[in-house]
């Protein structure tokens, strides 16, 4: 069972193109081959990672600050989600979990959206079918099924297996290594499976769900799962951005041509809290955070720009520069949020407002006008 | 000794499972951790992982595997983490757990509890404010109690799990750390499914459950600087509920308020509003009026306050009654 927590840098089954050093390595099934030149490319994950932690910083900094009732931090996970989330073709539809604010960003939905839902004001505003984005997942698994059934329309859509890039659509549905008890999780795969559906099962093993590691509830690999429901399964070094990269491609372009579902287990680790109501010193050691320290995933870009002289340090200034600045918009912009009216309550439960409901609508818009009367009188 | 609710909890399921070796609590993240609200810290380090399992993250399987230990002659406590992640452990509770001493023609007893942390007000995101009691007082075979204060609750706990039939036990989670009092854990306990007085009143009879209670108290308490003196019940038991304390008092006050924080269409105050009709049509001075969660989702943490019934929705829902 050591393979779960302490697998060797060179495991077999677990592809990395990019070691903790920051060095480049070869796997035989897969090769870094962006779609730009190749210092470009890496210099652009940089970048999205770098932003993406400072969103994380920020929002977990504004929550202690009382201005975010709760913030599910994605500290670690950068890697793993945006080379999952920048191999896919902008037709492609990502169902997320709650922690997916890489992707999120990828998919250009504002962070101050993503700011909303953890403060409170609203559950999610951002449009799924303008960003190809669906909206945050809270109850564990649940969008799975969804990606599947929506990949299942794609299918019947007629837009697998077309030969052409910019019509092929896969669904990428993104779940934790503590998901995958779920029976939705499970019945996702079989009807993937059963439907041949175009859909990534992409699950972030973080090695903890609250406080219950990996190992107690599975016992085999995950990746190996995908076997037993008839795909393919394959693990990637979660930390290294160019190897989910390519490995979230291939499974793309198997899903897009028709060859059906894939399953990626992303090894990774979640450096912070569960969320931000968590104390993992209850049931984490910190031999074990600082041992994954050291497979830092922005460190090791970093390291591998900075020795093959991929980037200038002008460029990390900018970066530097361009975090900063995002820090300063969400800090601004988070009192700019709108508070809920009270009478909005009742908008949008319906596409049409029955009359009972109208009705209770009028009458706590009336009790609360009172309100607003004797205040005006006193 | 002082102690809060989530103490309290925590207090009568080691109680509980000193007294008796079957006992089982299963869950999520309850071992180690000792649950997200710790109501079962330290139980794990004490009884060891067999009878304090930190399970799969599957509420189906969860409830559905304390089904089978139910059978093999355990009694299974579950903890299910947030009230909105009951659901996908809905189909077993309420076609399997609640059926089976029906089934069996009585030769099985499901001797289960199922705790719940139940609804809003402590700012969380969606799924973890939802007041589903009604959803589960609706099916026949199981039981419902709500606590609401932590003497009551230390006791209340370890009733339910000696109790041979399923018990669906509902944990008011704004109150956990909130509310403290004296608990004498050799004090005779009040039985399990009997209603009772919290506070007595002439004006109004108050009926609440749960988080409710310590709101209508409240009320009650602000209501008597202006002279209307409220009675206010709680409930504790949504099924069966025990409805004649409330008979008794609606008979001399005339007029019932029921307040609770779920949706009022369908919710448990039309039962008791219903029942009340039913009884007490005499006496009544106004019709029973209920406050309660307005008939949407559970909104965001910042539109919560809206949403709740709060002192001044019930006091103006006293008044209401007082003025027909
Ligand atoms: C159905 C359901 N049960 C319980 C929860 C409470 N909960 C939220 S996150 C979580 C752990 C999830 O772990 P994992 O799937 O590994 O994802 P991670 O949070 O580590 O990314 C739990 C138990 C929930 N949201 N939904």
């Amino acid at each position: 069972m050591t393979e779960f927590l302490t697998p060797s840098p060179s495991h077999p089954d677990m592809v990395q193109l990019l070691n903790p050093e920051g060095e480049r390595v070869s796997h035989p099934d897969y090769e870094f081959s962006p779609d730009r030149p190749e210092d470009e490319a890496v210099r652009g994950f940089y970048r999205d990672m770098v932003l993406t932690r400072r969103l994380d910083v920020e929002a977990t900094a504004l929550q202690r600050h009382g201005e975010l009732g709760l913030w599910a931090q994605l500290l670690g996970q950068e890697a793993a989600q945006i080379g999952a989330a920048r191999a896919l073709a902008p037709q492609d539809f990502v169902f997320p979990t709650y922690r997916e604010h890489g992707v999120a960003w990828c998919r250009d939905v504002d962070p101050m959206q993503l700011l909303g839902l953890f403060r409170g004001t609203d559950q999610g505003g951002w449009d799924p079918a303008e960003h190809n984005f669906g909206l945050y997942t809270i109850v564990i698994g649940a969008q799975t099924l969804h990606a599947t059934g929506y990949a299942m329309g794609v299918q019947m859509d007629g837009l697998v297996g077309t030969g052409d890039p910019t019509r092929d659509t896969a669904v990428v549905a993104h779940f934790g290594d503590g998901a995958s008890s779920q029976g939705d999780v499970n019945e996702a795969m079989v009807f993937a499976a059963t439907y041949n559906a175009p859909v990534v099962f992409f699950c972030q093993n973080n090695q903890w769900a609250i406080s219950e590691p990996v190992d107690q509830m599975v016992k085999v690999p995950l990746y190996k799962r995908a076997q037993g429901f008839g795909f393919p399964g394959v693990r990637v070094d979660g930390n290294d951005v160019l190897a989910t990269y390519e490995v979230m491609k291939a499974a793309l372009k198997r899903a897009h041509e028709g060859g059906g579902p894939t399953m990626i287990e992303a090894f990774t680790y979640r450096m912070g809290a569960h969320t931000t109501t968590d104390d993992p010193t209850r049931y984490r050691v910190s031999d074990e955070v600082e041992a994954w320290k050291l497979k830092d995933p922005i460190a090791r870009v970093e390291a591998y720009l900075r020795r093959g002289g991929g980037a200038s340090s002008s460029f990390f200034s900018k970066v530097e520069a361009e975090a900063d600045e995002l820090g300063e918009r969400l800090r601004a912009g988070i009192h700019a949020l709108p508070e809920p009216d009270p009478v909005a309550l009742f908008d949008n439960v319906y596409s049409e407002l029955p009359p009972e409901l109208r009705e209770q609508r009028d009458g706590y818009a009336a009790y609360h006008a009172s309100f607003d009367l004797e205040g005006a009188s006193r | 000794m002082k102690m809060t609710l989530a103490k309290a909890l925590n207090a009568g399921l080691r109680r509980a499972m000193e007294d008796d070796p079957k006992v089982v609590l299963m869950g999520e993240d309850i071992g180690r951790l000792g649950g997200v609200f710790r109501i079962t810290d330290g139980l794990q380090k004490d009884f060891g992982e067999a009878r304090v399992v930190d399970t799969p993250l599957a509420e189906s399987g969860i409830v559905g595997t304390a089904v089978g230990l139910a059978l093999r002659g355990y009694r299974p406590v579950v903890e299910i983490q947030f009230d909105g992640f009951v659901y996908p452990a809905y189909d077993q509770i309420v076609s399997q757990v609640a059926k089976f001493h029906y089934r069996s023609g009585g030769r099985v007893a499901m001797p289960m509890v199922v705790r719940i942390p139940f609804g809003g007000g402590i700012g969380a995101v969606e799924h973890h404010s939802e007041s589903p009691e009604a959803q589960f007082a609706h099916t026949p075979g199981l039981k419902v109690v709500a606590c609401s204060d932590p003497l009551d609750a230390y006791w209340m706990i370890q009733q339910a799990i000696a109790h041979p039939d399923p018990v669906i036990f509902l944990e008011p989670k704004r109150l956990y750390h909130s509310t403290k009092a004296e608990v004498d854990v050799d004090a005779a306990p009040a039985p399990l499914f009997e209603s009772r007085v919290v506070r007595a009143g002439t004006d109004v009879t108050v009926l609440a459950y749960g988080p409710t209670v310590k709101t209508a108290l409240t009320a009650a308490e602000a209501a008597a600087g202006e002279g209307k003196s409220l009675e206010v019940i709680d409930l504790r038991t949504l099924s069966p509920l025990d409805m004649a304390p409330v008979f008794e008092s609606v008979r001399r006050t005339g007029r019932a308020v029921v307040v609770h924080e779920a949706q009022v269409n369908l919710g448990l105050g039309a039962e008791v509003a219903a029942r009340v009709a039913e009884q007490c049509f005499h006496s009544l001075e106004a019709p029973v009026l209920r406050v309660g969660g307005f008939d949407t989702p559970y909104p965001p943490a910042r539109a919560e306050e809206f949403f709740l019934p709060d002192l001044d929705r019930v006091l103006d829902a006293v008044d209401r009654s007082l003025a027909w």
